[in-house]
């Protein structure tokens, strides 16, 4: 399995699942281009690629600004060339339980986690139709096939990237693009240390393999949709929890 | 300088996979070079390209043939 000559666009790249997908990536040869949003975070990405040998480098990017993304494309495309794999990560949380959910903490992660998904697919089109040849994968998460209370808006816009890649799919599979899901469970990562003691327990209940996941453990997966080899693999959501939800 | 008819004739075999010999003026896009929607909309992005220009969808959708878009690319730059 090869990426080699490949530029491939991870956003979210500085840590947790984006950046273990950034070096998987570039482990097996792609040019990786991740995003951060601040100048330390893209500056992190870069020094961590560059501490592994790996080819590419981070770019500031913020993924719910249309002008931001449009300008970082362009910066990428300029210095690398077109990116033939794109890797949707970034996202955001912003629980709460619907009665007491704001205006703001909806939009924002409509925004940031579906929005984004919108015009960084839209933005790679042309480059990957050009080149017959292209892999968008968009990671998604066990809670918009299961629910989760306190989590309407992140829900929503999972689900909502789900729906989209399948359209996605069907429109663009007769160049050689496939687009995927990946959806995973609870990983070991930041975004799931904000749980205490007892939620983590409550989790664990509900996981079959008994233990949290590792960011690596979904970077794989990305890795193979990514590839030659899963080529006729597209509009698919793979679960990636542990057995906690079998879809 | 080639003439915009030849530029447009060379981005219609470009983007659709045709022979030069194939496009007439009078060839549809889609009922006489196999155009399917993806096609049409690829090739009008790089007719924007070429000749710097935006073509709006309304008028986008009446480039049925070579002639169509010959002209309206005459018309517009």
């Amino acid at each position: 399995m090869s990426l080699e000559g490949k530029v491939a666009l991870v956003t979210g790249a500085s840590r947790g699942i984006g950046k273990a997908i950034a070096h998987e990536l570039a482990r097996l040869g792609a040019e990786v281009v991740g995003t951060a949003t601040s100048p330390e975070g893209a500056q992190a990405i870069t020094d961590g690629l560059k501490a592994e040998g790996y080819q590419g480098y981070g770019l500031v990017m913020n993924v719910a600004e249309p002008e931001s993304i449009e300008a970082g494309l362009a910066q990428l495309t300029e210095q690398s060339g077109a990116p033939l794999i794109l890797v949707n990560n970034a996202g955001i949380t912003r629980d709460n339980l619907l009665m007491r959910l704001k205006d703001d903490d909806w939009s924002a992660v409509l925004e940031t986690n579906l929005s984004s998904v919108y015009r960084t697919s839209k933005a790679v089109l042309r480059g990957m139709a050009k080149a017959r040849w292209g892999r968008i994968i968009n990671i998604s998460s066990v809670v918009a096939g299961m629910g989760n209370p306190g989590q309407g808006n992140y829900c929503a816009a999972k689900a909502g990237v789900e729906g989209f890649t399948r359209s996605l799919a069907k429109e663009m599979s007769n160049r050689g693009i496939t687009a995927n899901c990946v959806a995973p469970g609870f990983i070991d990562t930041d975004m799931t240390k904000k749980l205490d003691d007892k939620q983590r327990g409550a989790m664990l209940e509900i996981i079959p393999t008994g233990r949290l996941g590792e960011p690596e453990e979904v970077a794989s997966v990305v890795a193979f949709l990514a590839s030659d080899g899963a080529a006729y693999v597209t509009g698919e959501t793979i679960h990636v929890n542990g057995g906690m939800y079998m879809g | 300088m080639s003439t915009v008819e030849e530029r447009v004739k060379k981005i219609v075999c470009e983007q659709l996979g045709v022979k030069e010999s194939e496009v007439q003026n009078t060839s549809s896009f889609v009922e006489d070079l196999g155009a399917d929607s993806l096609d049409t909309v690829e090739l009008v992005m790089a007719l924007e390209e070429e000749f710097e220009t935006e073509i709006p969808d309304e008028e986008a959708e009446k480039l049925g043939s070579v002639q169509d878009a010959i002209d309206y690319i005459v018309a517009h730059t």
